[in-house]
């Protein structure tokens, strides 16, 4: 029993609020597919793959779809990419990591969440507000890590197949040895493809692009309970090419020229881990870890006549101790951490490659009155070549004051490097020309990017009718001192980029409603409220492609389990966006011009799985069952190398209603 | 020669009998302590840390067992026992006070042996 547990807290020692998690090896009775913890410090929301299983969930920018705290765009017409925003802010002011790897960053910003197919993720821990600092300086308004399936704990083998109306296929196959009582290992093989050219509003266009991706990974896992010691070793490798453009777009015969209009994205990517952990013997509360990755990202694209490649080599340490002052009431985090980006980047042929590197220190202390009170004071100071040197606090304290309730507060500063183009490169798909305006900033002639960021957040559960029921209150706001402003709102033929001159913020409020009607019967509701301004050039605007107001219900509904396993599971998403600002177009001719802002809609999402047995099931669902599509998703479509062509306004839907349907095999 | 020999053996038993006596700073004992419910759970827990030597406390109330770590150079099992009496929970050979025990909350008035 001992051994479990300390092989337990193991496994979990070196997540994100890693001296948190050692508490919490408690097993629940019936498994929600969202956590919200009452005595967790931070606003952190657990989603289990049980969760996952609920939509289509191809990779893991789709698999936010029924979850409220984060708001999936659509995907543009061009890339395909589902982008994925919190508290209203994009994901550059995300952390996003992989069992605690800053994963998307960099020139992976763009389609980098696009690159971890669905099946793999365990689970998926959403912190909103400033997060921890053991992973580093950049998150501004939230963390998501992502821990993938562990070896020790998967099944020997798993298949999942999927097709869907828009032509694309997916298979995903896993398997799984135990090497030893002490090795086991993981391979996961993932391979996906669009392979019929889709034009269901036709301009001419593709609605999504062809493509196809080979994802491959091998994970082995070592871990010793009697000497407490534990080993992770990944290593992966991806290849993702996508073609998109006019119809009629032959790339052997068309590329970079302007017979017709398209554009080729290939990325290829190769990614080696190692993780190590120690936990010290007869004291289950110290611990000491030591991760090393080190990835190569190359990107090659053209965009019409823009060509954009994109190289970047980066090598991430962290090292972290923890332990407690006394007792476990008082915890500590304690570590280093090393980061070297080595970008060879080209944007239109005219080199703006740079090499990135910092080195930064940190501490956390936890505090835990074991009872209705604790906080996370934390800090750290990093040197890092174009960012200076900077220290970087971060707050977190939760207070339970009274039955079934938890209070909150978090305040930090986070501190970022913009890609200005591998961030905004769908821009490149217009005939938008790029300005860069300052000229004094390390970063592209730009300064860092500097915000703060403070929330408060209040949940009470209740018993309503006999049944349990939440409401969860969050407000967030973030300030940015200085921002690397996209500005859309000055031309229809220029993107403007230059430091923020005047004020930017966002603020954020949601409410959350949760209930189980019946047994077996849940609602999810959440209003969302966001007012992001920026002082442009031309005005103070609220952020272009981002709804004021949105709302979204959930409706899950089960039927028991029967003996041998079978069940089924319905599954129903409304999301309802109201209006949103559109970039400036004005001055277009009448017929490429926008209103100010876009109507207000709603999408709906279905899915209803029949489970066979414990290791066979089938799904179908739908998205967008509505049929919703944008009046014009493509501004100039019938001249696309004219000045007024533009692919990147997108604010609804392009593509329709789709079905798909898939099945999951499992051998135990 | 013998001599030696005994003599170096009554150093190694004195050396190992003061080994033995050498205190642990990260003792790991399991006491029974009764009690009923969470808020058992937490008055238990802030009681043992209220003990300076206390690293670790967690109450299981499934088999009324409190896992402690401690350092015994400050404290003993004793010492713990006492301080959780003193909060009202009775433990294998420290009892409560009638009064301490009276006063706990009504849910966490658990049946004393």
């Amino acid at each position: 029993m001992k051994k479990a547990l300390v092989f337990s807290m193991l496994l979990t020692f070196t997540s994100i609020f890693s001296q948190e998690k050692l508490e919490d090896v408690k097993v629940t009775g019936k498994q929600k597919g969202i956590k919200k913890s009452l005595t967790k410090t931070a606003n952190t929301t657990l989603v289990s793959s049980k969760e996952l299983l609920k939509a289509a969930c191809c990779n893991l920018a789709e698999s936010f779809e029924t979850n409220p705290s984060i708001d999936v765009n659509f995907s543009d017409a061009l890339t395909g990419t589902k982008q994925i925003k919190m508290l209203g802010l994009t994901s550059p002011y995300l952390m996003i990591t992989e069992e605690n790897i800053p994963s998307v960053r960099g020139a992976s910003q763009a389609y980098g969440l696009s690159f971890t197919p669905g099946t793999w993720v365990e689970s998926i821990q959403i912190t909103k507000g400033a997060g921890s600092v053991v992973n580093g300086f950049e998150s501004i308004s939230g963390q998501i890590n992502t821990e993938l399936i562990k070896p020790a704990s998967d099944i020997p083998f798993f298949l999942n197949a999927y097709g869907s109306t828009d032509s694309r296929f997916e298979l995903n196959t896993h398997f799984n040895k135990k090497v030893s009582d002490k090795w086991a290992t993981s391979l996961f093989v993932h391979g996906n493809a669009r392979v019929a050219k889709n034009d269901m509003n036709d301009d001419g266009f593709l609605d999504n692009p062809l493509g196809k991706q080979l994802n491959i990974a091998n994970r082995w896992q070592y871990s010793n309970p009697e000497t407490g010691w534990v080993t992770f070793l990944n290593a992966r490798y991806m290849l993702d090419e996508k073609q998109t453009g006019e119809l009629d777009f032959n790339p052997d015969r068309d590329k970079l020229t302007t017979n017709y209009w398209g554009s080729e994205i290939v990325t290829d990517r190769f990614d080696f881990s190692s993780k190590v952990g120690y936990v010290f013997k007869d004291m289950p509360y110290q611990s000491i870890g030591f991760q090393n990755a080190f990835s190569n990202h190359k990107q090659e694209s053209y965009f019409g006549l823009n060509q954009y490649n994109i190289k970047q080599q980066s090598y991430y340490s962290n090292l972290i101790f923890n332990s407690i002052i006394s007792n476990t009431m008082h915890k500590f985090s304690t570590g280093l951490n090393f980061t070297y980006d080595k970008y060879a980047e080209f944007v239109n042929l005219v080199d703006v490659s740079r090499i990135d590197n910092s080195v930064g220190a940190f501490f956390e202390y936890t505090y835990d009155d074991t009872d209705k009170f604790s906080y996370i004071l934390g800090g750290r100071v990093d040197y890092h070549n174009r960012l200076g040197a900077f220290f970087t606090p971060r707050l977190h304290v939760r207070y339970n004051p009274w039955e079934k309730s938890v209070f909150r507060f978090s305040a930090g500063r986070g501190k970022r490097a913009a890609n200005i183009y591998a961030e905004n490169q769908q821009l490149f798909a217009s005939s938008r020309v790029f300005s860069v305006l300052d000229s004094n900033g390390k970063i592209y002639g730009l300064d860092p990017e500097i915000a703060w960021n403070y929330g408060i957040s209040f949940t009470q559960n209740f018993i309503l009718f006999g049944k349990s029921a939440d409401v969860t209150l969050d407000f967030y706001r973030t300030d940015f001192q200085n921002q690397a402003v996209v500005d859309v709102m000055q031309s229809p033929q220029e993107v403007l980029f230059y430091n923020l001159r005047g004020d930017s913020y966002a603020n954020s409020l949601q409410i959350d409603f949760n209930y189980e009607i019946v047994k077996h019967f849940n609602l999810r509701t959440a209003y969302k409220y966001y007012d992001i301004s920026t002082d442009y050039l031309s005005g103070s605007f609220q952020r272009p492609l981002q709804a004021k107001h949105r709302l979204f219900g959930n409706l899950e509904y089960e039927t028991h389990i029967k003996e041998k396993g079978q069940q089924w599971k319905f599954d129903f998403t409304l999301n309802w966006l109201g209006k949103q600002q559109l970039p400036y177009t004005a001055s277009n001719a009448p017929e490429n011009r926008l209103p100010d802002y876009s109507p207000s809609f709603s999408v709906m999402n279905a899915q209803i799985t029949r489970t066979f047995s414990s290791t066979f099931e089938m799904y179908i669902g739908g998205e967008n069952i509505g049929n919703y599509r944008q009046d014009k998703a493509i501004l100039g479509a019938n001249d696309p190398f004219g000045t007024s062509f533009d692919t990147s306004i997108v604010y609804a839907p392009v593509f329709g209603q789709m079905y798909y349907a898939g099945l999951r095999f499992k051998i135990k | 020669m013998k001599n030696i020999i005994f003599g170096m053996m009554l150093l190694f038993v004195t050396l190992s009998t003061q080994a033995q006596e050498k205190k642990n700073k990260n003792a790991k004992l399991d006491i029974e302590v009764n009690g009923n419910c969470e808020m058992c759970k937490k008055r238990i827990e802030k009681a043992a840390f209220s003990v300076k030597g206390v690293k670790s406390a967690d109450y299981h109330i499934d088999d009324k067992t409190l896992h402690l770590i401690i350092n015994e150079e400050k404290c003993s099992s004793l010492d713990v026992k006492n301080a959780i009496a003193k909060a009202g929970h009775d433990s294998d050979i420290v009892k409560a006070t009638d009064e301490d025990y009276n006063k706990l909350h009504g849910c966490c008035q658990y049946e004393r042996k």
